[in-house]
């Protein structure tokens, strides 16, 4: 189990952006992370896989730990042989280098004999990869880049796979996609954990979910609860009773709610 | 017609060992965002080690030059650590200010070294000519060619293949994915330096190798692939290699030609000319004949 308990991360050593989270991936499920912009949902990420320096960002309580073992403070490559991939938000993909380029990074920590077979694994996922394997990477559309992300962070044969918003900039068709390689994943046995904005795909797919704002979680339920709660649905699904509400009837003073779960 | 060859052949000659130059530039820039003004004395002082190794020790000029570079690719790896690290994540500005500080040092402890001798390679080279087609060809200028070829062939052939030059690719273009993927970037940058310091001492040891012995001060040769790194772009290895060719063979054209044909511009003209071509390319190729232009989906 990937676990984070009580963390607090401050930026700059003054900018306080989690507030004491704690959260859960089991093995073998599909964990959602929602919540607003500036939620502090990428500084949960950041945390678990060591990229908090990076942005002048530190731990200052807390843990993060995978199967009991501390990984809060490790640097970043260790994190990753630990196995512990992630897929960061806006892809990031090596746009000058080509697909299969992309995907061999991804592979630096494992053997050789594992990323031969993990780029045939990637492009029997992903077929559209495998056309194109020669080609720059910087090229590709919106959902093959995201395509290739994901498959890079495969790579390294991770056994908790972190995602943050995936469905960014995607076309809607190709969020279908992503959803149903999201539940793939998992059955292929990395538990994944879903950042993401688009509240009703994530819902869709997770087992759990934890709802964050202003650096709290502020609710922390099974999906299928969550996809029921009357705020959710109001706030992040857009639903108002049983029709589909009008952003007219969104008053903004209701927005500032007091969570009391 | 012979003096044409000659001079073609000198000017390749001293390309080659500027196209060197241009790639242990590029190697660090690509790396860090960081030009090395520490070549020169990197080059200095492994044309110091490589001619202890030749004439102290005895041993012969190949493996002298091959334990030069390891020593310099072991000093350069220890002052990549020591004093550039700390600067990861401030400007490349600060970062380049201070490897003019680790020239400066590195240029004194080399003159300490060499003292007031003239330094030698041994190398088996000398003066020694042959005559190709009526024009009489020294021989270090094909060796130093062929020599910076091969050198440069196995550096472009580890960065495009190995998984080791994969990840320093990686590093150059996007550190904080590149940790993501779990490359240790440090370990990348420390390894640019090694690679930065070993083709310096190359250069070194191919620019003393010929001539009947150099004094410290001829460090500031190196300072002509600045002129090749901006005709070559300042990321291409390719680029270094051909614009290095390009440079050399301008400059060894003018020292034969000018006297002749325009005499009135002075002695030593052909000194300048590496920077007047980087002159011409800045104003009109910024980003110089093989730089990459960033690569973006419209």
């Amino acid at each position: 189990m990937l676990a984070v308990e009580n963390l607090e991360v401050v930026y700059e050593d003054v900018i306080l952006v989690l507030k004491g989270v704690s959260l859960q991936v089991p093995e073998g499920s599909i964990v959602a992370l929602l919540g607003p912009n500036g939620a502090g949902k990428t500084t949960v990420i950041r945390a678990m896989t060591g990229l908090l320096d990076v942005h002048r960002g530190r731990i200052s309580k807390g843990r993060v730990t995978l199967d009991g073992r501390e990984l809060g403070g490790l640097p970043a490559p260790k994190i990753v042989e630990a196995g512990v991939g992630q897929v960061m938000e806006g892809r990031r993909i090596f746009r000058e280098f080509t697909v299969e380029e992309n995907l061999k990074a991804g592979g630096h920590t494992a053997s050789r004999a594992d990323i031969s077979e993990g780029l045939e694994r990637a492009y029997a996922m992903f077929p559209v990869l495998a056309e194109r394997r020669k080609q720059t990477a910087g090229y590709l559309s919106g959902g093959e880049q995201q395509m290739l992300a994901i498959g890079r962070a495969l790579m390294a044969r991770p056994r908790y796979l972190l995602l943050d918003e995936p469905s960014l900039g995607v076309a809607p068709k190709i969020v279908q996609q992503l959803r149903d390689l999201i539940v793939q994943i998992k059955e292929s046995g990395t538990s994944v954990l879903l950042v993401e904005q688009n509240a009703s795909m994530a819902l869709s797919i997770a087992t759990h979910g934890y709802v964050l704002e202003t650096g709290r979680v502020v609710m922390d339920k099974p999906a299928e609860q969550l996809r029921e709660d009357d705020d959710i649905r109001e706030f992040y699904l857009g639903l108002r009773g049983e029709e589909r509400g009008s952003l007219r009837d969104v008053k903004q003073y209701r927005r500032r709610k007091r969570w009391l779960s | 017609m012979t003096d044409l060859i000659e001079s073609l052949v000198r000017g390749l000659g001293l390309g080659g060992l500027y196209a060197v130059l241009g790639v242990s530039f590029v190697i660090v820039y690509r790396a860090t965002g960081v030009i090395n003004f520490a070549t020169p004395a990197l080059m200095i002082l492994g044309a110091f080690f490589t001619g202890s190794f030749g004439n102290a020790i005895g041993l012969p000029f190949w493996l002298s030059v091959l334990l030069g570079m390891a020593v310099m690719a072991v000093i350069g790896m220890i002052i990549e650590r020591v004093a550039l690290r700390p600067m990861v994540g401030r400007p490349a500005f600060s970062a380049a200010t201070v490897t003019v500080g680790v020239f400066i040092i590195l240029l004194i402890v080399a003159g300490r070294l060499i003292g007031s001798e003239l330094l030698t390679v041994n190398d088996p080279f000398g003066l020694n000519t042959v005559d190709v087609l009526g024009a009489r060809l020294f021989t270090i200028d094909i060796a130093r060619l062929v020599i910076a070829l091969v050198a440069i062939g196995i550096v472009g052939l580890f960065l495009a293949r190995s998984r080791t030059g994969l990840a320093m690719r990686a590093t150059a273009f996007d550190q904080e994915t590149s940790l993501a993927q779990g490359i240790n970037v440090g370990r990348m940058f420390g390894l640019s330096w090694g690679i930065a310091a070993a083709m310096a001492a190359l250069a070194g040891a191919l620019l003393t190798a010929g001539s009947s012995g150099v004094e410290t001060t001829v460090a500031l040769v190196a300072l002509k692939a600045l002129p090749v790194i901006i005709l070559g772009g300042l990321d291409s290895i390719k680029g270094s290699v051909i614009a290095g060719l390009i440079i050399g063979v301008a400059e060894s054209l003018t020292r034969t030609y000018q006297p002749i044909y325009a005499p009135w511009l002075g002695a030593n003209f052909d000194v300048i000319v590496p920077y007047l071509i980087m002159i011409i390319v800045l104003m009109v190729r910024p980003y110089g004949l093989f730089g990459t232009k960033e690569v973006v989906r419209v």
